[in-house]
């Protein structure tokens, strides 16, 4: 039998506040991660209020404990790679 | 200067059943270093790939003869950001992950994960990491340290992987309680060991002066 989701514990967030509207998204997310997404079904996203709840608050967090993580492209070193 | 390394490993666990273990893997007893996990960007692109960036807050103590090289508050935990994108059309996942602190160390990973193509249950990993330091004249002793903490923690990594799949199976991981304390016992006597040595050569060098 496969548990995909709701079976693991949820690890600390960065922003104390921030664990309970965690707990909501990664619920949501891992649910729609396994039967949504992967099976290729294209609805619209359930999860994107619980999303912009934790987001606002995980945000705040990283303003107040100056987490660089501005202006950081994405994959960013990716383009630095050495030739193997 | 840039030191490369590269890797391939095997999961005999189907591509989705990884990917899916990709964003539950935290907490597992193999990776007690890791303090905080958050996604901070996520979004599905036009072209059906979920795109995704995780801050991570690690302990990250480096070996003494290196920490007076590094500015004090950066020595005991570490910001590293894992950027992601999965493909469920072409079944393919790829992350990229490097520390946003310690800039003076900076270890880059890239993880690809796709299905093996003689089994189609098992899933192929290809790794690959590289490490540059901008400290002059310890670039290569700093490189050494960063490539065999690496080799330890991609083996972490492996283990945490296998628990989280085995449990999300349903089985029983095969790390008991045991096994998780003599290992931690095992790490405070090690942590006790360098300190003892640091103290050491603290006392040696104040002899000299």
């Amino acid at each position: 039998m496969f548990y995909p989701y709701n079976t693991l514990q949820i690890w600390d967030t960065v922003g104390e506040a921030c664990t309970e509207l965690k707990r909501e998204y990664d619920q949501c997310f891992n649910r729609w991660f396994a039967e949504k997404f992967l099976k290729g079904d294209r609805g619209e996203d359930p999860c994107s209020e619980t999303f912009r709840k934790y987001q606002s608050c995980v945000q705040k967090a990283i303003k107040e404990k100056d987490i660089p993580v501005d202006g950081v492209e994405f994959m960013g070193p990716n383009k630095d790679k050495p030739e193997s | 200067m840039v030191k490369y390394f590269s890797g391939a490993d095997l999961l005999k666990t189907t591509w989705d059943q990884v990917c899916i273990a990709f964003w539950q893997r935290y907490p597992n007893p193999y990776s007690n270093h890791v303090l905080t996990e958050d996604i901070i960007f996520r979004e599905v692109t036009p072209t059906n790939c979920l795109i995704s960036r995780r801050l991570l807050t690690k302990f990250s103590r480096a070996p003494a003869w290196m920490e007076r090289y590094l500015p004090k508050h950066m020595s005991s935990s570490a910001y590293i950001i894992e950027d992601s994108i999965v493909d469920p059309q072409k079944r393919t996942m790829t992350t990229m992950t490097w520390n946003i602190t310690h800039a003076r160390l900076m270890v880059t990973r890239c993880v690809d994960y796709r299905t093996n193509p003689d089994n189609s249950n098992w899933t192929e990993l290809k790794r690959e990491a590289w490490i540059s330091s901008r400290v002059f004249g310890l670039s290569r002793a700093i490189q050494e340290f960063g490539l065999a903490r690496f080799k330890t923690r991609v083996t972490k990594t492996m283990k945490g992987f296998e628990y989280v799949l085995a449990k999300m199976q349903g089985e029983t991981p095969t790390k008991t309680l045991a096994e998780t304390a003599t290992e931690r016992a095992r790490e405070t006597a090690l942590a006790a060991k360098e300190k003892a040595k640091d103290l050491a050569s603290q006392a040696q060098k104040k002899q000299y002066v």
